[in-house]
């Protein structure tokens, strides 16, 4: 009964163009930031923070990246791995370059120069097209992967080959480093993810965000009608890969503190973070929130279930956990291939014309 | 100089026979992708999955035994048998087979016409699923192949290598195996292909599904026999990467290195799969030889790609693939 509009009342395209067209909808986006903002801070503790809310931001600013890239554009990336490196290897010269830098600049300024990479293993996409492409990305993710195992100086020549995040403070909090406090870690984190789920929903309804789509549907046909495909291919791959690396960025700096690059940014985390934007939903900014979830939080539930509850013994759990997350992989892309985002948007219209279908 | 040449030469002779090896994991991908259109990721973990297998079955494990033994208390870990060889490798081939129908019959049935980054996808699916089951089904830690494969550096052709040029050369006696079982494996491939029936009707559907279902050709018996021939090709490949490096997970890793060996032969060529594993296992093991003391070492990890990608930018279709024709 809330959830419905009279009918179409659009006079011009900024109407047309709304984000939220629906009130409901838009005061239930205010509502649940609201409680994001101001509710989640003052009841978070270490273990939802560590094991749930950050790893589920970061991967989402992951995911909005490679959705751009994959679900606008239609590029498949194979290297997020590897770009992510390349935002945490970023951040942290930038950081023991610059001690005085804010930690804010410096994500983005590693996000910027991820985006710089980006575009350059972006460059062979005008030649090469679908698989093809995701495999020539694979040369992305190994050989950044290596540059920055084999060159002490991207480490700082530390003797275990690990980058640590040095202590950095916001506003007198401290955000990084052994004494974070759990709310700053989300609230920093929830900070950058709604700028830049901000940043990518107003990008991908404006004319930039239209050529990338023109270039996924039909590349020629596209070409035909004036987009230039150089332009926005290096434009889709210049801005995923600024998200990307964010959120390596604060993958490295805020979540985990230290790592070592091809443990944490192996090609293991370019197929998750592919699989987030497949099961969430190609093309739609709610589906990498919601891919991004399913992804980190199917594991954790399944640990807690069967390690937890039912106390089996864990490598024959770790091995369960493997077979169920195939097997809900196949069983969504049968029933579902669209991804979650598309199951919301069928509840959606199921709910407007609740309850008289007819 | 002539030692620092003959000796690259034998680093190109070895990087000839990693490149065969590879080769076979490759053409598993061919021959999928040419009968229904399928990037199959799964073909790696089936390599190891295979492998894991074989040995499994040779020696007599019980399957699911740590599953098993934690449900009901039980200690049972062995049928105490030891199967010959060569039905140990009938009895995987069988279990590969299966494996092929139960994909189609659970997973490809329902894809018919999505998008081949879905279909792509359900692959990671699978293997992931069958990653886990492997190793729920057969046990984690690291197992030795047991066939009466030769193994070590071969004598003669050290000795005579060494009358001729005044220098031995190493080459591994199971890398030449798996050369030979390579050549007969494409060779009957692609008789297979030419000569039968089966074969006809492959590639029927490898040239149009539509056109070979008009004239009969049932597409989901297709699509067994074809996953059940890269199910063998990847237990051929199983058994030699097991016997050079132990049957592991990192097993299924070689599937990431078979990608730029289809890349540079083209996803639908068959000689295309082996001469590209040729190219990329002289190529890295060449570049790593003389850029070692440049930029330090463990560039095999990415030359491939690079070289793959660099290869593309001016042959978009690789080697031997079909020319990409675009329309509006």
């Amino acid at each position: 009964m809330l959830y419905r509009e009279a009918g179409e009342f659009r006079t011009s395209y900024p109407d047309d163009s709304q984000t939220f067209p629906i009130s409901f909808d838009k005061y239930r986006y205010y509502a649940i930031l609201a409680v994001l903002v101001v509710v989640v801070p003052l009841v978070i503790n270490d273990y939802w923070a560590n094991a749930v809310l950050v790893p589920v931001l970061v991967w989402s600013i992951a995911a909005l990246g490679l959705n751009i890239l994959t679900g606008y554009c239609g590029q498949i990336s194979l290297g997020t791995g590897g770009f992510m490196a390349v935002g945490a290897y970023g951040c942290y010269k930038l950081m023991t370059a610059f001690p005085d830098l804010n930690i804010i600049f410096c994500i983005v300024l590693s996000g910027a120069i991820t985006a710089g990479v980006g575009i350059i293993f972006g460059l062979p996409s005008l030649r090469i097209k679908g698989f093809y492409l995701a495999v020539a990305t694979l040369a992305a993710q190994f050989f950044l992967v290596w540059l920055f195992n084999s060159f002490p100086w991207f480490y700082n020549y530390s003797a275990s080959g690990q980058i640590t995040v040095p202590e950095r403070t916001v506003l007198g909090f401290p955000v990084t480093g052994p004494y974070t406090e759990p709310w700053a870690k989300y609230l920093i984190c929830l900070a950058f993810a709604f700028a830049l789920a901000w940043l990518a929903r107003n990008l991908t309804r404006g004319s930039v965000g239209r050529s990338w789509m023109a270039i996924r549907d039909m590349d020629i046909a596209a070409e035909i009608i004036g987009v230039n495909p150089l332009k926005a291919k290096l434009q889709a791959f210049a801005v995923s890969s600024f998200f990307v690396g964010i959120a390596g960025a604060l993958f490295f700096s805020v979540y985990l503190g230290a790592v070592e690059a091809s443990e944490a940014f192996g090609i293991n985390q370019s197929f998750l973070v592919l699989f987030m934007v497949i099961i969430g939903g190609l093309g739609s900014i709610f589906g990498s929130f919601a891919g991004a979830a399913f992804i980190v939080l199917l594991p954790v539930l399944l640990k807690n279930l069967l390690v937890g509850k039912l106390s089996w013994p864990t490598d024959i759990a770790t091995n369960s956990e493997f077979i169920i997350v195939g097997a809900l992989i196949i069983f969504f892309l049968i029933v579902e291939p669209h991804g979650l985002a598309h199951l919301a948007r069928l509840f959606k219209e199921k709910l407007r014309l609740w309850p008289f279908p007819h | 100089m002539i030692e620092q040449l003959l000796y690259a030469i034998e680093v190109s002779l070895n990087g000839l026979m990693t490149g065969i090896l590879y080769s076979l994991v490759a053409l598993g991908f061919v021959l999928i992708f040419k009968a229904s259109g399928v990037f199959n990721y799964a073909q790696g973990i089936m390599v190891l999955f295979a492998a894991l297998t074989l040995v499994g079955l040779q020696s007599g494990q019980v399957p699911f035994a740590h599953l098993i033994n934690a449900i009901f208390g039980t200690h049972i870990y062995n049928f105490g048998w030891n199967l010959p060889a060569v039905a140990a490798i009938a009895l995987s081939a069988v279990v590969m087979v299966v494996l092929a129908m139960a994909v189609e019959k659970f997973i490809l049935k329902f894809l018919i016409n999505q998008e081949p980054v879905i279909l792509f996808m359900a692959t990671i699916g699978l293997a992931y699923f069958l990653e886990g089951f492997g190793e729920l089904m057969w046990g984690g830690e690291i197992k030795a192949i047991d066939l009466p494969l030769p193994v070590g550096i071969s004598d003669t052709v050290e000795r005579v290598t060494y009358d001729h040029f005044g220098y031995g050369f190493f080459i591994d006696r199971l890398d030449v195996a798996a050369a030979c079982v390579a050549a007969v494996l494409v060779l009957s491939l692609v008789l297979f292909f030419q000569y039968s029936k089966i074969g006809r009707a492959l590639r029927a559907v490898a040239d149009d599904h539509q056109a070979a279902l008009s004239v009969g050709i049932s597409l989901r018996y297709i699509w067994v026999v074809i996953w059940s021939i890269a199910g063998i090709v990847g237990l051929a490949a199983g058994i030699m990467w097991g016997a050079k490096s132990g049957v592991q997970f990192s097993l299924s890793l070689i599937a990431l290195k078979a990608l730029p060996v289809l890349m540079l032969g083209g996803f639908t060529s068959i000689p295309g799969a082996i001469l590209g594993g040729i190219i990329i296992g002289v190529g890295e093991k060449l570049f790593d030889f003389f850029m070692n003391p440049v930029i330090g070492g463990a560039t095999e990890n990415w030359f491939a790609y690079v070289l793959a990608l660099v290869f593309l930018v001016f042959r978009p279709q690789g080697l031997f693939g079909e020319k990409i024709i675009e329309r509006v």
